[in-house]
């Protein structure tokens, strides 16, 4: 297999976004207090999201500023939560690409390089080596940075169709044909016999199904289970088809790429994120991994209400009928709205009644009532681009490292260390940021350290069965 | 974890730097070297935890400021225990991880003349290794929260006396009885320092 889609490598640039919520479900109470406390209606800030910087709709009536401390108390609650949230499918992934690189040879092997890596690292010195890799390497951030621009480009001049044919292209070619290649080998690792028909049948149905999920509607953690499985598959390539010293050069580079594309004010990921939030639509589902419901809300200009409604009871089937026969003694016109709902609304835009005036005023409202979902669902996105390259680090260590073992679960740590302070920062800023730059430079550092420094150690430790 | 893992870096970095300033073919300076390199792994990993104290302390009292009712929702008792069980899982996992995967493979074990018990060995001995830390943790966090400096030296002495007691391996009744005794000490110390009392367990045991 000597090419490799082109499509994939510019998405992967992490940018972790946070759905903050406008008022959340456990201080619910705490809040009809201080309302009561306070005669002024209150409603939360909406700026944690930075969506709504792009709207200067806020001094629309009740906006009272929130208190700092609320919002950083609301911080520091939910912030293990998603912490936790992303850990799971980072280290999830981690784990499988790790697992087929120790198991399956075929990962490992040499076969040639992609043709976006020409230069080869088999040269006869060490300088001719470096030059290779770092021209390598700056081939392919330029395919990287070119293929990012082309994306926000055709997204700015909304030439939707483009971009949808090249993801659905680009996933395609993912889930079936990389996956039959993995489950070739994987069938060969274990000397397993299959026929043709058997493995047709399990790679057509599992491809169709990842794209319904990937692209239309899907439970929840099928559709997280399948970017896993795509991060993991094109983690695998990454490393079976780049050269050791490009593989460690592009993640250096790739890095600090992200740090500046999403962090200057031209950087094409950060225009992507301003340029979604300000038509209030969510970024492609087939990019992006996050860990709630995709709410697929569309606010029009009639009826909000009924939207809401529309929009509410589709996901909250569960509880509605449930709810139903308590709400409607309750209040007549509850129409399945739960009583947290109400009570959450009522924060949001205070105490009114649904009267004729206040729908023209919440119609005249921005779509952030987007944001009215049910808090404990709210939760955290990252790019597939992060998934993909802690993979590639944490697997380019188990393939290649020395210490093997350790370097591995070194390596990983660092991820997460670099995850959980990443997302410290999200929490304080409140704003997309790039989750690589930390977690990758971590994980580099500690790559290198600890195949150089505490293998050797370790192993005379080992052999003479000393312990620290 | 994350902290144990950069006083391991650290450590080994002295050690390496030791090594490559010295010559390789001396074989007792070598074993010199390690031991140095042992001890200063473990006042080192000892500086580590107070570092990490510091910074949850500092985490603790942001948690307290922003909490509503002045309480932080994890307390002082849970993170030592938890940055015990840490340090203590990264440690037993670097020292046991490769030979677990070996293990996996074919070989005698002892088949040159060393020990057969190779394996037993080092599970028992990481086992010990991984409860120590824990129960360090614990004492170790007490000591700095009511600044008995005592205890906090007397933490730091049992993990040199462990350590070194492995200097003896091969001969296996000189390092892991200690340990196992010392683990026995630290357990009930930490026990009781944590609140509980010879009538808690009792009552534990017959279920009361």
């Amino acid at each position: 297999m000597t090419e490799l889609s082109a499509h994939l490598p510019q998405f992967q640039h992490g940018q972790l976004t946070e759905n903050f919520p406008d008022n959340h479900l456990s201080n619910t109470n705490d809040n009809s207090e201080r309302r009561r406390h306070d005669n002024s209606e209150r409603r939360r800030n909406d700026n944690p999201e930075s969506e709504t910087n792009g709207q200067p709709q806020n001094n629309i009536q009740q906006v009272v500023e929130q208190d700092e401390e609320d919002d950083e108390e609301l911080t520091l609650k939910y912030g293990a939560k998603h912490v936790i949230m992303l850990f799971v499918p980072v280290t999830l992934c981690m784990v499988v690409v790790v697992a087929t690189i120790k198991s399956v040879s075929f990962y490992t092997r040499k076969d040639g390089q992609l043709i976006y890596t020409p230069f080869t690292e088999e040269t006869e010195t060490v300088g001719q080596r470096a030059l290779n890799s770092i021209l390598n390497a700056a081939i392919m951030i330029s395919v990287i940075i070119v293929m990012t621009i082309l994306l926000v480009v055709l997204y700015k001049y909304r030439c939707y169709k483009v971009i949808h044919g090249w993801l659905i292209i680009s996933s395609l070619l993912l889930l079936f044909f990389f996956s039959f290649i993995y489950l070739g080998e994987v069938f060969k690792t274990y000397n397993v016999a299959m026929d043709y028909i058997t493995v047709a049948l399990m790679i057509w149905n599992f491809g169709v199904v990842g794209m319904i999920c990937i692209h239309w509607k899907g439970p929840l953690r099928l559709q997280q289970a399948y970017l896993i499985m795509i991060s993991a598959l094109m983690a695998l390539v990454f490393i079976k088809y780049l050269p050791e010293w490009t593989a460690w050069l592009i993640l250096a580079v790739i890095s600090v790429y992200d740090l500046v594309a999403v962090l200057c004010p031209k950087g094409p990921l950060r225009m992507l994120v301003e340029t979604a939030q300000e038509r209030n639509e969510t970024l492609f589902p087939a990019l992006i991994y996050s860990s709630t419901m995709i709410w697929l809300v569309n606010m029009a200009e009639e009826d909000p209400e009924a939207q809401r409604k529309a929009s509410k009871n589709s996901t909250y089937d569960k509880q509605a009928p449930a709810n139903q026969t308590q709400n409607e003694d309750a209040e007549a016109d509850d129409g399945g709205f739960s009583q947290e709902w109400q009570q959450q609304r009522d924060n949001r835009i205070g105490p009114i009644e649904s009267t004729p005036e206040s729908r023209a005023a919440v119609q005249a409202l921005p779509s952030n009532s987007q944001t009215s979902e049910d808090p404990e669902e709210r939760g955290v996105k990252l790019g597939l681009g992060d998934f993909i390259f802690y993979s590639v680090l944490v697997g380019k260590a188990s393939a290649t490292a020395s210490g093997d073992w350790n370097t591995t679960l070194a390596c990983f740590v660092a991820i997460l260390i670099g995850l959980c302070l990443t997302l410290l920062l999200l929490a304080i800023f409140k704003k997309a940021l790039p989750a690589l730059p930390i977690s990758i430079t971590f994980g580099l550092v500690f790559y290198f350290a600890t195949d150089n420094l505490v293998q050797p150690f370790m192993d005379q430790l080992a052999f003479h069965q000393f312990y620290i | 974890a994350f902290f144990w893992l950069v006083s391991l870096l650290l450590s080994s970095l002295i050690w390496f730097i030791a090594v490559k300033a010295s010559d390789p073919r001396d074989e007792p300076l070598q074993k010199g070297l390690l031991i140095f390199g042992v001890m200063f792994s473990v006042l080192l990993q000892e500086a580590f935890r107070f570092l990490y104290y510091k910074l949850l302390r500092k985490a603790i009292e942001g948690l307290v400021a922003l909490s509503e009712d002045g309480c932080s929702p994890i307390s002082i008792q849970q993170m030592a225990y938890v940055a015990g069980v840490g340090f203590g899982l990264m440690s037993g996992a670097f020292s046991m991880i490769n030979l677990l995967a070996d293990a996996l493979g074919p070989g005698t074990v002892g088949i040159h003349g060393d020990s057969q018990l190779y394996f037993l060995t080092s599970a028992f001995m990481t086992m010990v290794l991984i409860f120590l830390h824990t129960f360090w943790g614990i004492l170790f966090f007490h000591g700095c929260e009511h600044r008995r400096w005592w205890e906090i030296a007397a933490v730091v002495v049992m993990h040199l006396a462990v350590s070194g007691s492995t200097f003896c391996n091969p001969l296996y009744v000189g390092s892991l009885v200690p340990s196992y005794l010392l683990m026995a000490a630290a357990a009930a110390w930490a026990y009781l320092l944590s609140g509980g009392s010879a009538q808690n367990l009792r009552r534990f045991l017959l279920c009361k």
